[in-house]
């Protein structure tokens, strides 16, 4: 019976065209990528409000399904079924394209992330600058979010984050050219296995001030606190995403998670070495811990989230100003003195460029 | 028509269809928008060429940052069409000489006459790359050994031209109160709070 349902599959499978049975596969892949990343997605909204519920001494949701484990699906299904309010006199089509523009990069940036050796849905060549060009569009919904809505809130906020995201790509373009002179290369499978040899090999050792920074501009970029300004409750309600509602509005969310998401597998790829596990070389090479596993990959990207969702309930919002100063005035000059620093260190052959 | 055939026919409509857009959408924050997706479709078809280099450098620079300064700027503006609109006729013949000038030099470029490396005729002889082929250690290669000295000055023209742009539109006004978040950040705690002693007065 089941042979006989297989045989049909396969029969059914065989008669796309050659093409199409590609497409099929890439798309197949993709859903791999990304049901799990939506998943992810949900369940750090919720570890969100558990983990800053037990930093403030609360005990955060814990009504919904087992200890609050169905939580972020109730909020789903019950944002689902809002309305979407659209504001009269907004631009009907901006204010609908806005969501899905700052959904789209984060969404589409994983397309190069390797999660172990080999498994990555594009090896492409230009991985590291295809991240940041993709990154660095992220800020359109936003800004489109902020004009459409035709709310003096919403355009402040989006003035706000427009110059907030400008600043602090250079400062992050300037650690990934940290990254790239260290590496030598811009594929991502190849700046993860460079960092091969044990905890000491990785990245983070030489380039620990590339990593402050863009650990840091990380944050800043997906505007988290301290660095929420675009959001700012107490001065602009909520920002750019004011007039929005329902499903629009946490569609705005799913981005900035992702983000988050996305930031702390970055880090942990450039800089901590991905999917290698820290005792290679420390261990004997078959023991079970020294292997290179997707859960290494995982759990660092997991330290890196955690402290996004940390920073919120430890520190309190930067005033503007004090965020542009620390954008241009201090993390450009930082990263471009560790750059001739790095141009030194290659000259000299010392860390990573000693082999 | 090959995959490869679609994909250009698509993003080439697109280019045109969103360079269209540009100028004739009476909105300007539109027209920035569709700036923005011509440059995205633009780089789409230079990733076609093999040039993933610079196309992904033209979504990263002119796509995310030029562009949303571009739309900081219009954003601001309170426009007003009835205004835009004057003086249509005569933009209009500035605005054909200009498109004939381009297209002449794209002619000129990609037809019969140009040079021999660029024209149609060389298409025949181009050949595709290998999967192992990198556009960026490619230019990086060229860049940094046969044209070094254009590089290094094209950078320091760039350089001079930030500093001249940086030195233009700063002005110091002696006269406003403004904070200085370096010294908010290094202020100690006896220099927050000043106790004095003073007697007493009567009130009167």
């Amino acid at each position: 019976m089941i042979d006989s349902f297989l045989a049909i599959g396969l029969d059914v499978w065989d008669w796309f065209p050659a093409d199409m049975q590609t497409l099929l596969f890439i798309i197949g892949k993709i859903l791999l990528i990304l049901l799990p990343l939506l998943l992810c997605v949900a369940y750090i909204t919720f570890a969100e409000r558990k983990v800053i519920g037990y930093m403030q001494s609360r005990i955060g949701p814990n009504r919904v399904g087992f200890r609050g484990w169905l939580q972020p699906i109730a909020d789903a299904l019950k944002l689902m079924f809002k309305e979407v309010i659209i504001p009269t006199k907004s631009d009907k089509y901006l204010f609908l394209i806005a969501p899905v523009l700052s959904i789209m990069p984060a969404l589409a940036a994983w397309a190069v992330i390797p999660f172990d050796r080999g498994v990555v849905l594009t090896d492409v060549n230009a991985g590291l600058l295809y991240v940041l060009a993709l990154t660095s569009i992220g800020v359109y919904g936003v800004i489109i979010a902020g004009w459409a809505s035709n709310s003096k809130y919403a355009i402040i906020s989006s003035l706000r984050v427009g110059a907030q995201i400008v600043a602090y790509e250079i400062a992050m373009g300037f650690a990934l050219v940290g990254v790239l002179m260290a590496s030598g290369s811009l594929n991502m499978s190849v700046i993860v296995e460079g960092q091969a040899g044990g905890i000491g090999s990785w990245y983070i050792w030489p380039l620990f001030p590339m990593f402050f920074v863009y650990f840091i501009s990380g944050v800043a970029e997906t505007n988290r606190a301290p660095f929420d300004v675009a959001e700012g409750e107490s001065e602009i309600v909520a920002g750019f995403h004011v007039e929005y509602s329902g499903m629009a509005f946490a569609i705005f969310f799913l981005a900035e998670y992702a983000n988050i998401i996305l930031i702390s597998a970055l880090t942990a790829l450039l800089f901590l070495g991905g999917w290698l596990s820290p005792f290679e070389g420390l261990l004997a090479a078959d023991h079970w811990l020294a292997g290179t596993s997707f859960f290494w990959f995982f759990a660092k990207a997991c330290i890196f989230a955690f402290c996004f969702l940390w920073f919120r309930a430890t520190f309190p919002r930067y005033r503007y100003d004090q965020i542009m100063r620390l954008g241009w005035k201090v993390f450009i000059p930082v990263t471009i003195v560790w750059l001739v620093v790095e141009a030194v260190m290659v000259v000299a052959e010392v860390g990573p460029w000693a082999v | 028509m090959t995959i490869i055939d679609f994909l250009f026919f698509l993003f080439a409509s697109g280019t045109i269809a969103s360079a269209l857009g540009v100028v004739a959408s009476k909105n300007p924050v539109h027209s920035a928008l569709y700036l923005v997706l011509t440059f995205v479709s633009c780089a789409a078809i230079w990733l076609l060429l093999e040039a993933e280099f610079l196309a992904i450098t033209l979504v990263l620079v002119y796509v995310g940052a030029v562009m949303v300064l571009f739309l900081f700027v219009v954003m601001m503006l309170d426009i007003k069409v009835a205004e835009m609109r004057e003086g249509f006729v005569s933009y209009l013949f500035v605005g054909f000489l200009i498109a004939f000038m381009m297209l002449a030099l794209m002619v000129y470029v990609v037809g019969p006459v140009g040079p021999d490396v660029m024209g149609i005729a060389a298409l025949d002889n181009a050949t595709r790359h290998t999967a192992e082929y990198s556009n960026t250690e490619a230019l990086g290669e060229i860049l940094y050994t046969d044209y070094v000295l254009a590089f290094e000055i094209a950078a320091i023209i760039l350089l001079v031209a930030i500093i001249a742009a940086i030195s233009l539109t700063l002005r110091r006004r002696p006269n406003t109160k403004h904070q200085s978040p370096a010294k908010q950040i290094k202020v100690k705690s006896d220099e927050r709070l000043k106790i004095i002693d003073s007697d007493a007065e009567e009130l009167k």
